[in-house]
Parts: structure tokens; C-alpha cells; sequence
């Protein structure tokens, strides 16, 4: 089979992918192809109907799918060639991209390839809760496509597991449908979600939300009955003698999301163990020369705003890449203490800004966040409070930097 | 008194403690923004949210067209306007930004479509 050539292929069609192929058609990348394996282009946008994107972005407040259409209304105008109800099945490192679609087999080799698969739920197996295997567990994502998308509602009588933002967000959605929502349990010390979450889909709604408890056994034949819930411990083991039951029929998942990354690993991506994404230099570009990535298939992302801004930059730096041939080696590191969960990128070449995406690994008040090189300050940020829920983004100017030594990333409280 | 609030402004999402006398916003403390204390004080004053959910389509190549409030409405109003929502049903093909149901309950909010539908 021949392949056609392409300057760039982009794997999905989400706000990452979206936002890479505008920037990169301004820069004057013209030869390049959007594959979407859905039916439309907009990704996981299509089905977050709520309102709150685009606050940073477009200074104002918009529900996904409206966020989404801005950009598919660019790559209309623009004329961008896309896919849809398309999959692409296998990328390699000499950067061939094969593609399942209505055309039957297609491939594609090109000068770069941009990975924006998004990411995926954790499911029931990935937290592996005892009982029987009845109808009406949901991921969060699911449960909101069958009611966003589908115009099913998914239960009557509800229990979510996890205080993720989409699990928080459909605790909301649920309620103005009608279901009884009776809580959320989150087995950590604190919420995996945003404080503003807490506040309008949840308290708003007087939905009590446990720290410290989770789901240990569910109950039910064909469809859920009730879930055991018990509170735990220091490291994370259920207390016994705290269980109480849960009659419900329906428990939402909202337990943390993980980039999508099979076709990375394909093409010989080495991913970060903390992201679950690639390991990525300033320019987004993976330890395969040519195959860069951004948005939620990189590191899960708290706003969309924020991934549409990073898939700007890494298109900046492909268009580079495209008409240099190469990008500047990054040679060195980015460190971090045992406060910090991760950042990203984690190498950099010391001769270029770039943004430091990072998240803290636990809530912290009053602290400092410092980048040092060579035990000099060069970059510092006082915090109030520091959550996980929230990623913090630090622009670094090329001229602190050295391009000799690694970078550290330290908190002092 | 002292009363906490969490700022649902921005995803900052502030941790707010107001000094309130006799419905009054003596002092705030925890905002990163001036909105803070405006939010504060309409949370005191009248609290207003939007709300999303859908609406059914004839004729659409999709089932349902996401909607959501132009302005936002008074929190005690919501599940009012959620029956309202419930009853409307709009033919395709539908553009974004389409009003949905003009002044729902006369509140001085547009519910709007936020997805554009093409027709079967």
C-alpha cells in the first residue's frame, strides 16, 4: 500500500488537535490532516454541556460545545482537511500513521505526527471493588454521554464514587434530572476536584461529600442494589466496623483519568510513570524525534483553556521543526521534590521560554513554589493555597536560564 | 460574623471568609480578585446561578441540542426553569447561540441552544 504524505498528521480532533491545526495553518503548515475517530470533530467537548470554559481564553463563560465550535468553525473556514469516523489503528517511529475508516485502510507517512488522543476514565477493574457484577455502574464520561448525548438517563438513585470534576459535575446533572443523589465518597483527605465543583454541584445542591470513605462491596444481581461503604484509614484501608449501606441503582465513577497513549507506546513514545503522558521536552516533543504531543494525552488537564494554549505552542514548534528539519537539542532536566506530583515538560534545552505546567502532590497553604538552577532562584511563585485539583503554569524566560545545569522545582511552606 | 465562601467565579475558586454585620460585607479576606467581594455580596444579597441541560429535537441528526441560560438565574428558581426546559422542544436544524425559550418565567434570562444540529 502506498502512503500519501502529509507535513503533519494529527491524531484527534479534540481542543488539543483542533487548536495544533489552526496554529499550524497560520504558520503556513498547510499540508496536514486532522483524524477523528468519532462521527464529529470536538471531542469530549461535545457532551460537557455545562458552562465555564473559555473564562481564560475568551473572557468568557461558555458550555463545551460552544467552546468547541469556535474552533471547528476556524478549521471549516480555513478549509483544514479532517477525518471522521475514523481510527488510527498504528503509528511507527519512521512516522507512518495507518487509519481504519469508511474507505477501508489508509496510511499516511509524514514529516511529523501530533498525538492528541485525550485521555480515558479509570474504571470499576482499575480500582478493583469487591461484589457482584450488576447493571448500573457508570464511569462519570459515560453517564454523561448517555444522558448529554443519548437522551438516556442512566438511574434513579445515586452514589458516586471519586470527587472528580466530571463525577461532581454529573452529581449536578443527575439532580436537575430528577435522580435522588444521596453523596459522593472520596477516598483521599481531600477532593480530587476543583473548590468551585464543590460548591456549585454539590453544596448547591446539599449532596454531602465524604472524605477519607469509600465503596466496599456492591450488591445486586441484574442491576445494583446497594454499595458498602466504609471510611479509611491513614493509608488508604477500609476501617473496620465504619460500614454502612447505600441502597442505590445506579454508582458513578469519577476515580481519575489516565492520557490514552497505546499508539505512543507503538511508535516507541517513552511515557513519564506520574503523567501517564509522554516524556516531553519544551517544544512537546516526544523522545521520538518528530512525534510531538499536547492537551490531556500529555497531562490531564483541569481546563480546556489551558490545553488549547499548549497545543498552540506545540504547533508553534512543529511548524519550526517542519521547516528547520530539527529543533534544538533539550538536554537537560527539570527535578522535583516530594511536594511536587510532576511537571511538564520534563526537559528542556535552557535556551528557550516555555511554560512550566505542574501540579502539588497534596494541598499545601503559605508556600513558595522555586525553580532554581545551580541553587539560584530563578523563577518563584507565593501561593496561598497550593491544591492538586488545580495545575499551576509558570512562564520561564530563556534569559534566567543557563544551558548547562538541570532544573529543580521546590516548594518551602 | 464571620462566614466562608468559595468563590465560583473563575476555577481559582477562592476560600473566602466575609465579616458580615447585619447583612452587610464588613470586610472580606482569602479573594485574589475584586470579584470576590462582589460575588460574596450577591451570594448574601440574591444568589444567581446558570444551569445547562438539553432539550429535545425533531427532525435532528441528533436526538437532543445542548442549552444553557444567557444570564443567570435566582438559585431558587432552577428546578422551575429545569420543567420549563423539560417541556420545549425545537425542530432542526438548530444553530448555536438560537434562543430556546425567550425571558424563561420571566426572570430576564434566555435559555439558548449551544450546539448547532442539522436537520435529518
Amino acid at each position: 500500500m502506498t502512503a500519501e504524505e502529509k507535513d503533519v498528521v494529527i491524531i484527534g480532533g479534540g481542543p488539543a488537535g483542533l487548536g495544533a491545526a489552526v496554529e499550524l495553518y497560520r504558520k503556513g503548515i498547510r499540508n496536514i490532516l486532522i483524524i477523528e475517530r468519532e462521527k464529529n470533530l470536538g471531542g469530549i467537548l461535545r457532551q460537557c454541556i455545562h458552562d465555564g470554559f473559555g473564562l481564560n481564553r475568551f473572557h468568557q463563560t461558555l458550555s463545551g460545545p460552544e467552546y468547541a465550535q469556535r474552533f471547528i468553525d476556524q478549521v471549516e473556514e480555513l478549509h483544514i482537511p479532517y477525518l471522521t469516523n475514523a481510527t488510527v489503528i498504528h503509528i511507527s517511529a519512521d512516522k507512518t500513521v495507518m487509519v481504519a475508516s469508511e474507505k477501508g485502510i489508509l496510511q499516511y507517512h509524514a514529516r511529523a505526527i501530533i498525538l492528541a488522543m485525550g485521555c480515558r476514565e479509570r474504571t470499576r477493574g482499575a480500582i478493583s471493588i469487591p461484589g457482584t457484577r450488576p447493571s448500573g455502574i457508570y464511569t462519570a464520561g459515560v453517564a454523561q454521554s448517555y444522558i448529554n448525548l443519548y437522551n438516556k438517563m442512566v438511574g434513579r438513585k445515586v452514589v458516586v464514587l471519586g470527587s472528580g470534576d466530571i463525577g461532581m459535575i454529573m452529581a449536578r446533572r443527575l439532580t436537575l434530572e430528577g435522580a435522588e443523589v444521596k453523596a459522593v465518597f472520596e477516598i483521599q483527605p481531600y477532593p480530587s476536584g476543583l473548590p468551585r465543583n464543590i460548591q456549585q454541584c454539590l453544596k448547591d445542591y446539599d449532596i454531602p461529600l465524604f472524605l477519607n470513605h469509600t465503596v466496599t462491596r456492591i450488591q445486586g444481581d441484574s442491576r445494583l442494589k446497594a454499595v458498602t461503604v466504609a471510611q479509611v484509614d491513614d493509608e488508604m484501608n477500609p476501617i473496620p466496623g465504619t460500614e454502612k449501606e447505600y441502597f442505590c441503582d445506579t454508582l458513578i465513577l469519577s476515580v481519575g483519568l489516565i492520557p490514552e497513549n497505546e499508539l505512543s507506546l507503538s511508535a516507541g513514545v517513552d511515557l513519564d510513570s506520574r503523567t501517564k503522558g509522554a516524556v516531553a521536552d519544551e517544544n512537546c516533543q516526544t523522545n521520538v524525534e518528530g512525534v510531538f504531543a499536547a492537551g490531556n494525552v500529555l497531562h490531564v488537564h483541569d481546563l480546556v483553556d489551558f490545553v488549547s494554549a499548549e497545543s498552540e505552542r506545540m504547533a508553534d514548534a512543529v511548524a519550526q521543526y517542519i521547516h528547520n528539519d530539527s529543533l534544538e537539542d533539550c538536554g537537560l532536566n527539570i527535578k522535583t521534590d516530594r511536594n511536587i506530583a510532576y511537571t511538564v515538560p520534563q526537559k528542556i534545552s535552557g535556551k528557550k521560554d516555555f511554560v512550566l505546567s505542574l501540579r502539588v502532590k497534596r494541598p499545601l497553604k503559605d508556600c513558595r513554589i522555586n525553580v532554581t538552577q545551580n541553587e539560584k532562584v530563578k523563577k518563584t511563585i507565593k501561593m496561598r493555597k497550593a491544591l492538586p485539583a488545580n495545575m499551576i503554569q509558570l512562564p520561564i524566560k530563556k534569559e534566567t536560564l543557563d544551558s548547562q545545569t538541570d532544573l529543580e522545582v521546590r516548594v518551602t511552606c | 460574623m464571620l462566614k466562608g465562601y468559595t468563590c465560583i467565579v473563575c476555577p481559582n475558586g477562592c476560600e473566602i471568609k466575609a465579616d458580615i454585620e447585619e447583612g452587610r460585607v464588613i470586610s472580606i479576606d482569602g479573594a485574589l480578585c475584586p470579584k470576590g467581594k462582589q460575588y460574596v455580596w450577591q451570594e448574601l444579597t440574591d444568589p444567581r446561578r446558570n444551569i445547562a441541560s438539553s432539550v429535545l429535537v425533531e427532525n435532528g441528526v441528533l436526538p437532543l441540542v445542548s442549552v444553557r441560560l444567557d444570564k443567570a438565574i435566582p438559585k431558587n428558581k432552577i428546578f422551575d426553569v429545569m420543567e420549563e426546559i423539560k417541556k420545549a422542544r425545537l425542530g432542526a436544524p438548530i444553530k448555536s447561540g438560537q434562543v430556546v425559550i425567550q425571558d424563561v418565567l420571566h426572570l430576564g434570562s434566555n435559555v439558548i441552544a449551544t450546539k448547532n444540529v442539522d436537520a435529518v
